[in-house]
């Protein structure tokens, strides 16, 4: 349950439950904790049907993920043993108690942190990950300064139950210096990466990092990383986290985030990152102790923690080919349609927006429902709320805050995701997806990435009043369209922001009026 | 049931009974920000003091229902909370922190005040004595209100005051984890003396909210108003 309550705090939406006044046997500590299954599915597997004892304890470690590839850890959320035991609590159900007020606590712990504004704001720049291990609390990757929070403590005749949470202060981004940290971690996490060890992929991150310092890298295009996504996500093995992780680094250039960022725009396609970022566990003592029943919740299940790619049930070996496989554009639709039917909740709600969104964005972003198998479809639907709304509110770099300052220099307010231009990295990335890719974008920038100057919105009006303009609406339109194709083309520019889908919206709007123009014009020439 | 009895309490602060443990936070807030913050700090002691509704069975066990819980965004200050998801509880803690934030702009005053939830037991006694109300623990949150000029001072209020609130959740948490004194389980007939049943689909311990607002000499004015949210009509 603290798994649950800590993962679903991070999911960047908001979370609400019914209260019912009369119990229903699976809610634990009488409190609604939906249980996200493939959460329960990590924390089982991560725990080995171990209890967390004295130097083994439950920890989940909660990191940002940047549309780069960098990647930071913000927090860690400990659950610990000490030996000190409460022989006077003698009633069991004070113990019960107790731990259901450990559990509120936490539900209001997690929202004060500053992760949790973190990740509601989760989506096109980045995405908060969560990891599972048992064993010694790691604090070394939370910076310096890292402050701690207790949230409760439980004395129980075996033993004294602790649930804490260090979180970092520090959110400067050390970029290349966090970069060459990361590997170590990923060697744990090495497993997850099903098919491609990571430092294969290692070396793409810093260029891509570096050139974004340079100003002149541009983060991936939408549709880039969609297309991107789009693959691994046709291939990829079952487990969500693996693909949506693994194939972000394998995938290069477009780092891992590439996904999260179009996964905003796709939604579904979020929903991975969050659960993906299980990047492993420590290989715990596989033991198949009986749950204690007395945590059932926390410790139940023996699970085999071998393998990664495990996650989620029917684990397909092998990680993500660089098969560019054509987006499942068509299953998209049916992604879309088990969205909706699947999670009542206000997850299904989102849905809708997600369409929407991957309309103004591209064709390619609805790949990335339809990849998944089945399994991962029916676990992504519940997420698609997670993240389909955030596109839409929080579209640009402005939304972004303090810890991306760091990122400033190349994040200018209303810039452009231009998707004419890749990432210099990315010719290394499969040709079929660069071309779909241009092509994608060329479609969408044409008449877009009209500097945000120039207010797209003002063009219907000038467009319905000519006296307005003392122009012809051919030269007007001209005259707006050749600025956006110079920017687009020349990579020094780095007119890009993550507000692509919403700026393009006018654009494409402009576009398809424009159209209309002709097509009257045409339908004249008829009669 | 017994009929509705007016409640012998005791003063806010006074804890009558030896086990009143009280705290107190403050906050200074813009006027618009007073009824989020309250709510944000009310609803989360009480969401670590409301159970689900007992159902009580015929062996002399019970069973509990169960709490939901959603997140709340505030509009006027970067800030989230959890509470309980009870529209009755929210509506009527809405209510009192709506008495109190009129009372605190009309009051004139400097726009201090102070909120208090107070936690009691019942406890009843003969005729011709009504019931005494033995307060257990007492949460007082006393607000400073600010006047800011510009958008600028506005909008980091908006972040300092979300960052203010973090700290005092975790110091609500931090007191909720102590464990200490906490009313026995009830039997099914005092159930009522214990708990609030009124509600239909969560159970808080009883309690009263009642506020104080400070003139500016700091000293409490005769407009202590005591507000029962709960029953406790006056005979």
């Amino acid at each position: 349950q603290t798994v649950q309550v800590i993962v679903q705090a991070r999911l960047g939406e908001k979370i609400c439950t019914r209260s019912s006044s009369s119990p229903t046997g699976s809610d634990w500590f009488n409190l609604a904790i939906k249980d996200i299954p493939e959460v329960t599915h990590e924390a089982k597997k991560a725990l080995a049907g171990q209890l967390p004892a004295v130097g083994r304890s439950m920890c989940v470690e909660i990191s940002l993920k940047t549309s780069e590839g960098d990647s930071m850890e913000l927090e860690i959320w400990c659950l610990e043993m000490n030996e000190k035991c409460d022989k006077e609590i003698k009633v069991s159900y004070t113990v019960y108690n107790r731990l259901s007020l450990l559990l509120k606590s936490l539900l209001a712990i997690t929202r004060v942190t500053p992760a949790y504004r973190l990740s509601r704001k989760q989506g096109h720049e980045y995405v908060i990950l969560y990891r599972i291990y048992f064993g010694e609390v790691q604090l070394s990757g939370l910076g310096e300064g890292f402050q701690t929070v207790r949230v409760g403590t439980v004395g129980t005749p075996v033993g004294t139950i602790t649930l804490s949470c260090a979180y970092r202060i520090n959110l400067a981004f050390m970029s290349t210096r966090q970069f060459e940290r990361t590997p170590p971690i990923m060697g744990i996490i090495i497993d997850h990466f099903v098919d491609r060890p990571y430092p294969s992929s290692s070396p793409m991150h810093p260029c891509n990092y570096r050139a974004g310092e340079d100003n002149a890298a541009v983060y991936p295009s939408v549709e880039d990383s969609q297309e991107v996504c789009t693959t691994s996500f046709s291939t990829s093995p079952p487990s969500q986290c693996v693909f949506t992780v693994t194939k972000a680094h394998f995938q290069t250039p477009p780092p891992v985030v590439t996904d999260t960022l179009k996964v905003p725009v796709m939604g579904l396609a979020f929903s991975h990152q969050l659960s993906s970022s299980r990047l492993s566990y420590q290989p715990a003592a596989l033991g198949v102790g009986s749950a204690d029943m007395g945590y059932p919740v926390l410790f139940a299940g023996g699970l085999n923690a071998a393998h990664p790619h495990q996650l989620m049930g029917p684990g397909k070996e092998g990680g993500v080919p660089p098969v560019p496989s054509q987006p499942a554009h068509g299953t998209q639709a049916d992604q879309e349609r088990m969205c909706t039917p699947l999670d009542g909740g206000h997850y299904s709600a989102a849905t809708p927006s997600s369409s929407e969104d991957t309309e103004t964005v591209s064709n390619s972003s609805e790949g990335k429902c339809g990849s998944p198998r089945d399994l991962l479809e029916t676990i992504f639907i519940r997420k698609v709320g997670a993240f389909v709304n955030k596109p839409i509110n929080q579209v640009t770099m402005a939304n972004l805050d303090i810890p991306f300052a760091m990122f400033a220099p190349k994040n200018v307010e209303l810039e452009d995701n231009d998707p004419m231009v890749n990432p210099p990295e990315s010719p290394d990335t499969d040709s079929p997806l660069q071309g779909s890719l241009h092509s994608e974008g060329s479609s969408g920038s044409s008449t877009g990435n009209t500097h945000d100057d120039f207010v797209m919105i003002d063009f219907k009006p000038a467009f319905s009043k000519d006296d307005i303009l003392p122009m012809d609406l051919g030269t007007f339109y001209r005259e707006f369209q050749n600025p956006p194709q110079l920017s687009s083309l020349s990579i020094d520019i780095g007119a890009q922001s993550m507000a692509e889908d919403l700026d393009s919206l006018p654009e494409k709007l402009a576009v398809h009026e424009k159209n209309v123009k002709e097509f009257d014009a045409f339908v004249e020439t008829l009669q | 049931s017994s009929p509705l009895r007016s409640c012998r309490g005791a003063a806010p602060g006074a804890g009558r009974a030896m086990n009143c443990r009280a705290e107190v936070l403050e906050v200074s807030v813009e006027a618009r920000q007073v009824e989020e913050a309250m709510l944000a700090v009310l609803h989360t002691v009480l969401l670590h003091r409301s159970t689900g509704k007992f159902h009580y069975k015929k062996e002399g066990t019970y069973s509990i229902g169960t709490v939901g819980t959603q997140d709340v965004d505030c509009d006027f200050i970067d800030f989230a909370y959890v509470r309980v998801s009870s529209e009755e509880l929210d509506r009527a803690l809405r209510k009192a922190v709506g008495e109190f934030k009129d009372a605190l702009r009309s009051s004139g005053s400097d726009g201090m005040g102070q909120i208090s939830l107070e936690f009691y037991q019942k406890k009843k006694s003969r005729w011709p004595f009504s019931d005494e109300c033995i307060p257990w623990e007492l949460w007082t949150v006393k607000v400073n209100v600010v006047n800011l000029a510009t958008e600028q001072e506005r909008q980091i209020c908006r972040e300092k005051v979300g960052e203010k609130l973090c700290e005092k959740i975790i110091n609500v948490v931090e007191v909720m984890n102590r464990h200490e004194y906490l009313p026995k389980m009830p039997t099914q007939s005092e159930v009522d003396n214990v708990f609030d049943t009124s509600l239909r689909d969560v159970q808080p311990y009883l309690y009263k909210i009642s506020y104080q607002i400070t003139d500016s000499l700091g000293a409490s004015v005769t407009t202590t108003m005591r507000r029962l949210i709960k029953d406790t009509l006056a005979l």
